[in-house]
């Protein structure tokens, strides 16, 4: 039989993307929900001076949120379908598993994107360096999310602490970084709490690109150098201790 | 011939629990082959770790000459698994669960809604292709499940207590399934009842407490007690003589007497003398495993000697 990886990348987008979508149509709805409601908070409560700061965090949220969502999606189907049984046990490699996995919460996350994009189009003003910048950063945590989210998926034995790790993984990487406002509205010494999280890193960097916050507050060559560096340990830590094949 | 062979295959979890303990066999990887044991007794195990889901901790198999430990890679063209508890994805239809599933064996889309459409015929479930999974039966969920290994066309299949909780209408409807598996496929059966076995296997394995208690054919293992014959009698009937043969009053209510040929022809013409109601048949499979794995509540052996009861 003739093996095409382009095929199990697709069972993987067809299952929890495409059929997913089909099945149950309100978690689109409740994805898109996620990153705005932020960004209505911040907005009136700023009167709109964050709006911008907050349209960026919105996208730096629903870029996280894949992984998260991975993570779950991931945990729900190995423990309650048995599916990642099925497929340890085919010709599908835990890379391709992955990936296919990773893609189909990027279509999931669509609809949450394109919305985002057209509020940054209209209220986020970005040079193309700049928005070549943000995007970078995004594709980065992306796959830092994606990452962490396959990890802890291959180590999450119930649905219930999967919640738990979507939880504890929302404060760690949106509530308590500064995305949606600049680092300088954390008084000190709280800020340094906030160091504890890369999209604290990937927050600096896309608000000094776009000039939401002076060079001067935020090292950008150190920001790159840290979320660049956090990105390989996740992902060493990753393929070492994942359990694709249990031991 | 095909072989599936193991050596010595030990598996321990965390805090030095031993789940299976130096299991060695080899059998011919043809027909089904039924591995029975309790609940814990590793048949989960053992299934995982040929099935590459498991790492073993130490020993070695192969199925068919491919190393189960370092040639999974190429082991996994050719098997495919039914693990246990597995279900069909709640949002997808059976026709949908069968073809991604194809699909991660490396199938592209067209060549798997055929082969999926095929297998469903074949198990009789092509009227429900379209139905979300979620509004099957329990029963038609697991022979989705079935028929989705079977449009693998994988050689070798494994199917881990596929029948557990099933009504004994919807065993029934899987037993025909995996008596259509087994003309063409390997299929590596688990269970924790012994008349899917009996119906099914060509060959038997019994696993207590990760040590294989007892291997081979149905005959085979029949031989392996002492006596051929199993005659049951409701209650506890006082009188009755065996001289050669094993007397157990079982926690149902039943009288058994395991005995032989001879003594089993004795004992029925003396019943039918003195109209006692009574069944005989071949020692069962169920019989043999609880003489191997499991003490009756009370026993007697014969010894050759006359006894009253």
């Amino acid at each position: 039989m003739g093996k095409s990886v382009l095929s199990q990348i697709n069972a993987s987008i067809l299952i929890n993307a495409i059929y997913a979508m089909q099945g149950y149509p309100a978690m689109l709805i409740s994805n898109l929900l996620s990153p705005i409601s932020i960004i209505i908070i911040v907005t009136f409560a700023s009167h709109g001076s964050l709006l911008g700061e907050a349209v960026s965090g919105g996208l730096i949220t629903a870029f996280v949120g894949g992984g998260l969502s991975l993570q779950a999606d991931l945990a729900h189907l190995k423990n309650d379908f048995k599916l990642q049984d099925m497929v340890v046990s085919s010709p599908t490699s835990a890379g391709v598993y992955l990936f296919g996995m990773a893609i189909s919460e990027l279509i999931f996350q669509i609809p949450s994107i394109i919305t985002l994009l057209a509020l940054a189009f209209f209220f986020v003003h970005a040079t193309l360096f700049a928005a070549a910048e943000v995007f970078a950063v995004l594709v980065l945590l992306y796959a830092f999310s994606i990452v962490l989210g396959f990890f802890l998926s291959t180590v999450s034995s119930d649905i219930l602490q999967s919640w738990a790790f979507i939880g504890i993984l929302s404060i760690l990487l949106t509530t308590i970084p500064p995305v949606y406002y600049p680092i300088n509205y954390i008084p000190m010494p709280w800020r340094y709490i906030a160091y504890i999280s890369p999209t604290t890193y990937a927050a600096g960097i896309v608000q000094v690109s776009l000039g939401y916050l002076p060079p001067s507050q935020s090292n950008i060559a150190l920001d790159w150098a840290v979320l660049i560096a956090l990105c390989i340990i996740l992902f060493v830590i990753a393929v070492k201790k994942n359990r694709w094949r249990d031991v | 011939m095909p072989e599936l062979i193991c050596s010595n295959l030990t598996k321990t979890y965390g805090k030095g629990m031993k789940a299976l303990d130096k299991v060695s066999f080899s059998i011919p990887a043809l027909g089904i082959f039924a591995l029975i044991g309790r609940t814990g007794a590793g048949k989960t195990t053992l299934t995982r770790i040929l099935a590459t889901e498991l790492m073993p901790t130490s020993g070695a198999a192969s199925i068919n000459g491919i190393d189960v430990v370092n040639n999974a890679g190429r082991l996994r063209d050719m098997i495919a698994v039914l693990p246990q508890e597995s279900r069909a994805v709640a949002w997808l239809t059976p026709r949908q669960t069968i073809i991604t599933y194809l699909m991660y064996r490396g199938v592209g889309f067209s060549e798997a809604k055929k082969k999926a459409d095929s297998a469903l015929r074949k198990t009789d479930m092509d009227r429900f292709a379209n139905t979300l999974n979620e509004k099957l039966s329990g029963g038609q969920k697991r022979k989705i499940l079935v028929a989705t290994v079977l449009a693998s066309g994988a050689p070798i299949i494994f199917v881990d207590e596929p029948t557990t909780g099933l009504d004994p209408i919807s065993r029934a409807e899987l037993w025909e399934a995996f008596k259509m598996l087994k003309k063409d496929h390997f299929v590596f059966l688990t269970t924790h009842y012994l008349e899917e076995a009996e119906r099914l296997a060509d060959r038997v394995g019994i696993l207590h407490e990760g040590k294989l208690m007892a291997l081979g054919t149905l005959d085979e293992i029949r031989k392996l007690v002492k006596y051929q014959y199993s005659i049951r009698i409701l209650g506890k009937k006082d009188g009755i003589k065996v001289k050669e043969g094993k007397k157990t009053l079982g926690e149902d209510g039943y009288l058994q007497i395991m005995t032989t040929e001879k003594e089993a022809d004795a004992l029925s013409r003396r019943f039918i003398k003195g109209k006692i109601r009574f069944s005989i048949n071949p020692v069962s499979l169920e019989d043999i495993f609880y003489s191997i794995v499991k003490k009756p509540i009370r026993e007697e052996e014969g010894n050759g000697k006359q006894e009253e009861w």
